[in-house]
């Protein structure tokens, strides 16, 4: 072999090193961890953009399907960007209970802030009936504009179920009492029980729905069993779902809280009312 | 096209050596994502990529590697092609990569990809390592898409989405058996298939530890 | 405290990583033949848990999240696609210093534990353990509590398993269920037994 210092021989010198020398095994770890960082590294960077586009659009699909706008089971992606044109992201702060435009609406993730140490606000444990433990500081809220007024809110929502954190939107109507849809994009329920609320049928019984009682309260809430007609809350009352009663009871828990005076309530009582918000 | 000793290495992790009956590797997702043959279907997808990867990679380096860094090393290049899969279903099958969740993570501590680099790739050249990450890919993707075909057909009634039994709450007959749905019914599944297997290939029964043994009055022990 | 608490109780039953989410399977049903040797297993489980899960949280807070290089002056950065390579190379290096430290100090335990160590690298419910960490969005305190009752309740699930095995050792199983096949049927029923304790709210 020649001695020279060219690349083929150093290689080769490299190679026929004794696998327990510690320079070799120096050499063959930095190679590994080298080409392993390159490749995960490499494809994280060229598929970020993917990534984020599809979850955006199936943020966009899922607020269009709850507010009943959605063009179709299989919309593509352009039909869905042309249905949201008519959709305006607006910020609302929790606290004050008004919409503020910082900070930026349309890239503010309520989600990662609700777990940010930095951002987040911890529940009291006696007010965090819908098992949260924290919550952001703002949420976002989607507006459906029909000429010059709103005709349709989305607001989203999650709590603890059964077995996991439900996330989903609730659209309310013009008259912000009337429930349009609702609609969890992402929970861990069991198939077949708890996960029966992504069921078209159960779903429908929500349209129509009353949110609010006289007095402002939240009345809105899921039965065990189904809602009897003669029953004069009937109203305010959804069918619940057979075997998964705990779920339900997630599911009525964590509207009591984000439209309570915890959550959007504030918004939507001055909403009610005629203001702007 | 492949020679007798390839087949071989293709075929027999199907059922004689398969990882899951009878190596007992690649247990905790077959349990987890098995409640829809979509599922299981991406994670039988995901887990074969993976290993045929990992198997030709191990396979490549395995004469440079010492006895100290040597499971690391595996572990290291198995994870970084987790990495890879992840982030692409995480670009391209967003609905997949949710219901999987963290087992697509998982994989890299999955018994079968270990066992094989440690048990096959170490010694063998590329290509046979590439057959061997195939066959077992296989043998562990017939286990999970079975037991996936028999929970959601039982549990919801349909076989990948397509209502194969008209459910009573839609207005049918089937009422759904919600065991299936629940990850113990997995257990049950997979040893009644444990069981078939070995009644039919009786080489793979383990001989018990004690034997029941009827005493008669004059016997003694 | 409270909370802490309920996080301890809910690790170890309702939530059992063994029992409700399956992680850990293959050593489960490959060691719990005996129970002093799942015992064993058990013990090792907890201690690398309860190392593992905060050491992981510290190097996810720090290093990985978004920006959470701003105390070094690097903002912007969002490493976690680099998660399961440092979560599994963490555990390995914790596992490999652990039976070094073993094998110095205490030799008796080390010549008990034997191949366990090793095993628990590969262990998936360790890895799984630390992503559940980093999905949930614990702080340190709650990492603590999670890794000890983490690894406790899979520790309990497994001498569990253990004694009903040597139980079963005498019974008369049919030969193609025998070793395996009933394991499995016995893991089911004890899973089943095991979501009882889901209704309970803490």
């Amino acid at each position: 072999m020649s001695p020279s210092a060219t690349s083929p021989g150093w290689l080769a010198r490299v190679r026929a090193l004794p696998n327990e020398s510690t320079a070799k095994i120096v050499l063959v770890t930095l190679a590994v961890c080298i080409v392993a960082s390159l490749v995960v590294s490499t494809a994280a960077v060229l598929l970020e953009p993917a990534q984020r586009a599809n979850q955006a659009l199936e943020r966009k699909r899922k607020i269009l399907e709850v507010a009943q706008l959605l063009p179709g089971e299989d919309a593509g992606r352009e039909a869905v960007e042309a249905a949201f044109e008519q959709v305006r992201t607006r910020l609302v702060d929790l606290d004050s209970g008004r919409f503020v435009d910082t900070p930026d609406p349309e890239s503010y993730d309520q989600r990662a802030a609700a777990r940010d140490p930095a951002q987040r606000v911890e529940i009291a444990r006696e007010r965090d009936i819908a098992g949260l433990g924290t919550r952001a500081r703002y949420a976002n809220a989607y507006l459906v504009r029909d000429g010059g007024r709103v005709s349709t809110l989305v607001l989203p929502v999650h709590g603890l179920g059964l077995w996991s954190t439900l996330y989903g939107f609730i659209a309310l109507g013009s008259d912000f009492d009337t429930v349009i849809g609702i609609g969890f994009y992402e929970h861990g329920e069991t198939p077949g029980l708890g996960a029966e609320v992504d069921n078209p049928r159960w779903r429908a019984g929500w349209s129509g729905k009353r949110v609010f009682g006289p007095d402002g309260e939240v009345r809105i809430e899921v039965v065990k069993g189904e809602v009897a007609g003669a029953d004069p809350r009937a109203a305010w009352r959804v069918d619940g779902i057979a075997g998964a009663t705990l779920t339900a009871r997630g599911v009525s828990n964590m509207l009591r809280y984000w439209l309570g005076e915890q959550g959007y309530g504030p918004l939507l009582a001055r909403l009610r009312a005629g203001e702007p918000g | 096209m492949m020679d007798r000793a390839s087949r071989r290495t293709v075929l027999d992790p199907l059922i004689d050596n398969n990882p899951i009956t009878l190596q007992v590797l690649g247990l905790c997702s077959a349990l987890a994502v098995t409640t829809t043959v979509q599922t299981a279907l991406v994670m039988s997808a995901a887990l074969t990529a993976v290993l045929c990867c990992s198997n030709v990679l191990v396979s490549l380096i395995r004469n440079h590697l010492a006895q100290s860094i040597r499971i690391i090393v595996q572990i290291t290049i198995i994870a970084s092609l987790v990495v890879v899969v992840d982030e692409f279903l995480r670009a391209y099958a967003v609905e997949a990569s949710r219901r999987l969740s963290v087992f697509v993570g998982l994989i890299i501590t999955n018994c079968i990809v270990l066992g094989r680099a440690e048990a096959f790739a170490m010694h063998n050249p590329p290509w046979p390592s590439f057959l061997d990450g195939l066959g077992n890919g296989l043998g562990y993707s017939l286990v999970l898409i079975l037991v996936g075909v028999v929970r959601e057909l039982f549990g919801s009634g349909s076989v990948l989405g397509y209502p194969v039994l008209a459910l009573a709450r839609d207005g049918g007959w089937y009422v759904p058996n919600g065991l299936m749905l629940l990850p113990p019914s997995a257990f049950f599944i997979i040893g009644v298939l444990i069981w078939g297997i070995r009644t039919w290939k009786k080489a793979q029964v383990e001989r018990s530890e004690f034997r029941i043994h009827e005493v008669h009055r004059t016997e003694v022990l | 405290m409270d909370a802490h608490l309920a996080l301890l109780l809910r690790a170890v039953f309702t939530e059992n990583l063994a029992l409700a989410f399956f992680l850990g399977m293959c050593t489960f049903l490959a060691v719990s033949r005996r129970i002093d040797t799942a015992i064993g297993l058990g013990l090792a489980v907890v201690v690398v848990q309860s190392i593992t899960v905060p050491l992981n949280n510290l190097i996810f807070r720090y290093l990985l999240a978004p920006d959470a290089l701003a105390w070094a002056g690097l903002d912007g950065f969002d490493l976690r696609f680099l998660g399961f390579i440092s979560y599994i190379g963490v555990i390995a290096a914790v596992v490999q210093v652990l039976e070094m430290v073993l094998d110095r100090y205490f030799p008796a335990l080390h010549q008990a534990l034997g191949i366990f160590l090793p095993l628990i690298t590969v262990n998936c419910a360790i890895l799984g353990g630390s992503l559940f960490m980093v999905e949930r969005g614990y702080d340190f305190a709650q990492s603590v509590v999670y890794g000890v009752g983490s690894g406790a309740g899979w520790a309990l699930a497994i001498a569990a398993m253990a004694g009903i095995r040597e139980k079963l050792k005498y019974s008369d199983v049919p030969e193609g269920l025998q070793g395996l096949g009933i394991a499995f049927v016995t893991t089911g029923l004890m899973s089943l037994a095991f979501m009882a304790f889901s209704g309970i709210q803490l």
